[in-house]
């Protein structure tokens, strides 16, 4: 009796509440949705508020589980709950139907289970079990591998499921890694990464004007500027050394000057391409000198960096074109201002943000959304759920829930701190990311400022699936947190 | 101790805070992309309503029009549009759309490319219903309405067009057209394909028959079908209908005179002197209202805009003519009244008046001297030179000048409402023109001018002109003994009232008495004298004949009446172009339009009157 009464008054029931307030909020946006002049009744089993309202009462029952379990059980079933994990999501590859162009769903009697809502909960328990491990150290490079694989696993299969909007969520275990120490250049070149894509692929398409003399790419040319920029900040940032940022500017200066004046004598003779790729080079060839006569392996990382930008911006265009599929390719096209097509891929975004600007300061009033019930929004129920928050409440609304997640991240990451094991930390770091990435992925979306990845907002979205795994994934850390207050020689 | 390992780590936990900005920065973007949605840029509101909303116009029943004994003369009947939606029509079977209207691709696509221009069709947008095809009948759209489910984005919409019980009285009633883009900018009550009164009554009273337009707002999901009311059509608003009218017409004599005037050019005005109500108002040719009705409506009124004898000239208010010898009758009283001459006073005529010397003004041969009523009777010329030169020359001094006498005679004229509009309810009416005596100082020079120098005005020729209605109207001023009630064509209104100005008299400058003179020389006319053609044994009544110089053919034939002589029930003028002198043509018209509204038939001994009337043809066919 002792302990239960210890169980329910160590529960941070902040958290337990905004857990609560986002299920309840996101259930009457379901019914919103979904609501139509024929079906009125709250529990009518045949509209899909209905169903939702099956899948919170077993998300419930999991959570109440989950916190009845004894805190050591997580540890212990982490492994072999990946392995299997790994082995189900394989399997899914081979027995899953084809729904929409994917092999994700598992079908058993009239269930439907998407395995992938699942791994991201095993490979953060995963994790947390691996790095929290004794003599783990995430500079060490057989220690980090492993790190890599264990998120990289899953992914990766995933991605054979055709599911790359699930397979993506993993890439924000980064963010863990960061927390647990990997060097925060990586999340700089991370960064950076994502930014040479987007400008290669959005610069590179942008058609040449007629009268253009010579060839020009210019996603290339301001790729390669903007990485030679960064080798000046390197210099200071690993070596602060003068000597060699005065050589370093001078070189790329003289190229850059030598180049016009070729270029204004004989215009079709060299690209502005090719005199970023000639600075570029020198740059990196620079760093490979310094390298060896400072003797620097700091130097040897910078050359890296070139070589990876270097390789990136060509597999960019390769990848862009021949690696992703036409509707994914159109989808970032659409984000990226490249393509206008209202009718066909631009349809949804069109319609979303339709939609949500719709609904103004204050919103039409609940039930009162005519975009989302009319059917006008695609998926209004699952991933574009935002959008009927967004037209019937308004700005106010959607304020009220972006500041509710960051609120609730805040927390996670506030009660992830005051764990007394690393393996909490880790887990409830994981938990924390995993929210991040589906809220800022599903809204951004959902607003038009990130191409469509058909993700689920947490505890919004409609499906058993996303509902249940978030809930297990959450109470999990919720019950870890209770041990937050106990001594550590327990 | 498990832990202590850990503990010698570097600690990391500064950077939750590198967490937490990565947080609140996409949160802050997010809000900053929020805010500009819905609270700054309100063109997705438009989107939305555009998705969402269909505002769909509910058409009132416009106003019916009754005759004045209550015949039903224009109604409704139900047509259909097509509309189309741009962007829903995707997919479909265009020949079998074709097909189904009876049009070929080649109209199919022609249609869809004017719809699409803006420059033709300014209004236009993807997302808004566009009219393919209006106008369809019943029939057509029976043919059409079953097939239509299978065209997605097409739609039927219902209007109600006029129907014309009768084939007369077009210009009179008016049309109905579709608005104009002028007429859009002008009220914006009118949308693009919304018809409105362009002539006539329907175009004077547009605002009394068109009635109140209504709409629905109607849910519309993403695939074109209506779920039902927005709101419960708690916002929609119903329509209300036109106000029915009467009119003063007798639609019966009215399609009388219309068969009277077949195959002749000219009007027939015919009022009722207690009220200034216009019974019968003929334009001559005419044209079937119905012909402007409906799909081929354009069609028929290029037609009529091309025809050479102009059916869609408004002869009664528009066409100006020298009154000729009807407006003795005017010189009569104005003479009297400015005391120039009396019932009594006599002027010789040997065959016309003799002035400046060389000059003759021709009359035919009567008897002479004449007195007062004897020169209307028949119609004498040079009585009237004498009364003109009487007044401006001889009376010169009592008034001042010549042309202070002339002002005198111009005001009075001027009270019979000549040289203005009379203010009919009819939209193109002319106002004639009575020369001022400005006209003349600038023409001769000031005080240069004498009676022979306008001597034609004293008989109704030179420069003065007037309109078919203003004769009628001063045979209804005569009929009264000096004053007249703006001729009008609205009787009543259903649940309202005729304007003000149609109730109102107004009194000419010459006193009752001088009227009786008048009337006398008048029934002489018909009696014994110019009109004895007309003359009718069981109804006395008044009459005048005129001819109105035409230089650029035969003359018209005028006659102006009333009947009866005693408490009159009828006045009218009546005008047949190109006729010659007014007793041939204009006198038995006039005489048959008083008998068939007094009595209601022709007798069987003016039949053959009748038969010659109707046989004649004074145009032709081509």
């Amino acid at each position: 009796m002792r302990a239960e009464q210890n169980i329910l008054k160590n529960l941070d029931w902040a958290t337990i509440i905004i857990w609560f307030v986002m299920v309840m909020a996101g259930w009457l946006t379901i019914y919103a949705a979904c609501y139509d002049y024929e079906h009125t009744r709250i529990f009518d089993m045949s509209m899909r508020y209905g169903q939702q309202l099956v899948w919170i009462a077993v998300a419930s029952v999991f959570a109440i589980l989950l916190i009845a379990i004894d805190t050591k059980f997580y540890g212990s079933i982490a492994i072999p709950l990946y392995v299997l994990m790994i082995g189900l999501l394989i399997l899914t590859i081979f027995v899953a139907p084809e729904v929409k162009g994917s092999h994700s769903w598992i079908q058993i009697g009239g269930f439907r289970f998407q395995p992938a809502e699942l791994a991201k909960y095993a490979t953060a328990l995963c994790l947390a079990k691996y790095m929290s491990s004794y003599g783990y150290n995430i500079k060490n490079s057989k220690n980090f591998l492993v790190t890599a694989l264990i998120i990289g696993l899953p992914m990766l299969i995933i991605i054979a499921q055709q599911e790359t909007g699930s397979a993506l969520v993993f890439a924000v275990f980064i963010l863990v890694l960061f927390r647990e120490g990997l060097d925060g250049d990586f999340l700089i070149y991370g960064a950076l990464a994502i930014l040479f894509f987007v400008l290669v692929i959005k610069f590179n398409n942008i058609p040449l004007p007629p009268d253009a003399p010579i060839v020009e790419h210019y996603g290339y040319m301001i790729v390669f500027i903007i990485a030679v920029l960064t080798g000046i900040f390197l210099i200071f940032h690993y070596t602060g050394d003068i000597p060699m940022f005065n050589v370093y500017a001078i070189t790329n200066a003289s190229i850059w000057v030598l180049g016009i004046i070729l270029k204004l004598i004989k215009a079709d003779l060299l690209s502005y391409t090719l005199i970023s790729e000639v600075s570029f080079a020198a740059s990196a060839l620079l760093f490979f000198i310094y390298a060896i006569i400072r003797r620097s392996r700091v130097h040897l990382r910078v050359i890296l960096f070139f070589i990876l930008t270097a390789g990136l911006c060509f597999a960019a265009d390769y990848a862009f074109n021949n690696v992703l599929q036409p509707h994914q390719q159109i989808r970032i096209k659409v984000v990226m201002g490249l393509e206008d097509d209202p009718q066909g891929a631009g349809y949804n975004v069109r319609q979303a943000q339709i939609a949500i600007g719709s609904g103004g300061l204050t919103g039409k009033g609940f039930l009162n959304g005519t975009q989302t019930k009319l059917n006008y929004v695609p998926e209004q129920d699952t991933d574009f759920i935002f959008c009927t928050i967004g037209e019937e409440t308004g700005f106010l609304g959607t304020t009220f829930i972006v500041l509710l997640y960051v609120v609730f991240i805040s927390r996670l990451v506030y009660l992830a701190e005051r764990q007394r094991t690393p393996f909490s930390r880790i887990y409830g770091y994981s938990v924390a990311s995993i929210f991040f990435f589906h809220f800022c992925i599903n809204i951004g979306m959902v607003i038009g400022l990130l191409p469509v990845i058909g993700i689920p907002l947490p505890f919004f979205s409609y499906g058993g699936s996303s509902m249940i795994a978030f809930t297990i994934l959450l109470f999990t850390f919720i019950k870890l947190d209770t041990r937050h207050t106990e001594t550590m020689a327990t | 101790m498990r832990y202590v390992s850990h503990v010698h780590k570097e600690d990391y936990s500064r950077r939750q805070s590198v967490f937490i900005i990565i947080v609140v920065c996409v949160a802050i973007i997010y809000l900053i992309r929020l805010f500009h949605l819905q609270v700054v840029d309100p063109s997705y509101k438009d989107s939305a309503d555009s998705n969402a909303f269909l505002k769909q116009t509910i058409y009132p029943s416009r106003g019916l029009i009754y005759d004045r004994n209550g015949k039903l003369i224009v109604s409704n009947q139900p047509v259909y549009d097509i509309m189309i939606v741009m962007r829903e029509i995707k997919g479909f079977d265009t020949l079998q759309f074709c097909n189904m209207l009876d049009i070929t691709k080649d109209d199919f696509n022609d249609r869809i490319e004017v719809i699409k221009d803006r420059r033709k069709n300014p209004g236009y947008s993807s997302y808004t219903p566009q009219v393919f095809i209006s106008n369809l009948s019943t029939f057509d759209y029976a043919k059409v309405q079953e097939k239509l489910f299978r065209f997605p984005g097409v739609f039927i919409q219902q209007k109600v067009m006029r129907e014309y019980q009768i084939e007369h009285a077009a210009l009179a009633l008016g049309y109905i057209g579709e608005v104009s883009q002028a007429q859009i900018d002008m009220d914006s009550y009118y949308k693009r394909g919304d018809y409105k009164g362009q002539s006539g009554i329907e175009k004077k009273y547009e605002e009394l028959l068109r009635g109140e337009k209504g709409y629905e707002i109607l849910l519309r999901d993403v695939h074109g079908n209506i779920k039902g009311h927005y709101l419960d059509g708690e916002l929609d608003l119903l329509p209300v209908s036109g106000k029915d009218l009467t009119v003063s017409l007798d639609i019966d004599l009215q399609t009388y005179g219309e068969e009277l005037m077949n195959g002749k050019m000219g009007s027939i005005v015919a009022i009722e002197p207690q009220t200034g109500e216009i019974l019968a108002l003929i334009s001559a040719p005419t044209y079937n209202p119905s012909l402007l009705v409906g799909r081929d409506r354009s069609k028929h009124y290029g037609e009529l805009l091309n025809d050479p004898h102009k059916p869609l000239f408004d002869r009664p208010m528009m066409a100006m003519y020298p009154p000729g010898s009807t407006f003795k009758t005017v010189q009569a009283l104005v003479m009297q009244n400015q005391g120039i001459i009396n019932e009594n006073t006599a002027y010789p005529c040997s065959r016309g008046y003799a002035y400046g010397g060389r000059h003759k003004l021709g009359c035919h041969a009567h008897s002479s001297p004449l007195t007062l009523p004897q020169s209307i009777q028949h119609s004498c010329n040079a009585y009237y030179c004498w009364a003109l030169k009487a007044l401006l020359d001889v009376n010169a001094k009592k008034y001042g000048s010549t042309g202070n006498a002339y002002d005198a005679w111009f005001n009075d004229v001027c009270s019979f409402g000549f040289n203005s509009k009379l203010g009919v309810d009819c939209t193109n009416e002319k106002s004639g023109s009575i020369p001022s005596r400005k006209f003349y100082d600038r023409y001769y020079g000031a005080d240069r001018w004498h009676s022979s120098t306008i001597i034609s005005i004293s008989i109704g020729q030179g420069e003065i002109l007037c309109t078919p209605i203003q004769i009628a109207n001063l045979a209804a001023t005569i009929a009264n003994k000096g004053w007249y009630y703006i001729p009008h064509l609205l009787k009543g209104v259903k649940g309202g009232k005729i304007d003000d100005q149609y109730l109102e008299k107004h009194v000419t400058n010459i006193e009752p008495q001088y009227f009786d003179v008048v009337h006398q020389g008048m029934l002489g006319a018909v009696q014994q004298g110019t009109a004895y053609g007309g003359r009718i044994d069981s109804i006395q009544f008044c009459g005048k004949t005129g001819t109105a110089q035409n230089p650029h053919g035969k003359d018209h034939s005028i006659f102006m009446a009333f009947a009866p002589k005693e408490d009159p029930k009828i006045a009218i003028a009546v005008y047949v172009e190109n006729a010659g002198f007014g007793a041939t043509w204009a006198v038995p018209i006039a005489s048959l339009m008083i008998e068939k509204y007094l009595k209601g038939f022709i007798p069987q001994n003016r039949k053959w009157i009748e038969d010659r009337i109707l046989n004649g043809r004074l145009i032709s066919d081509d």
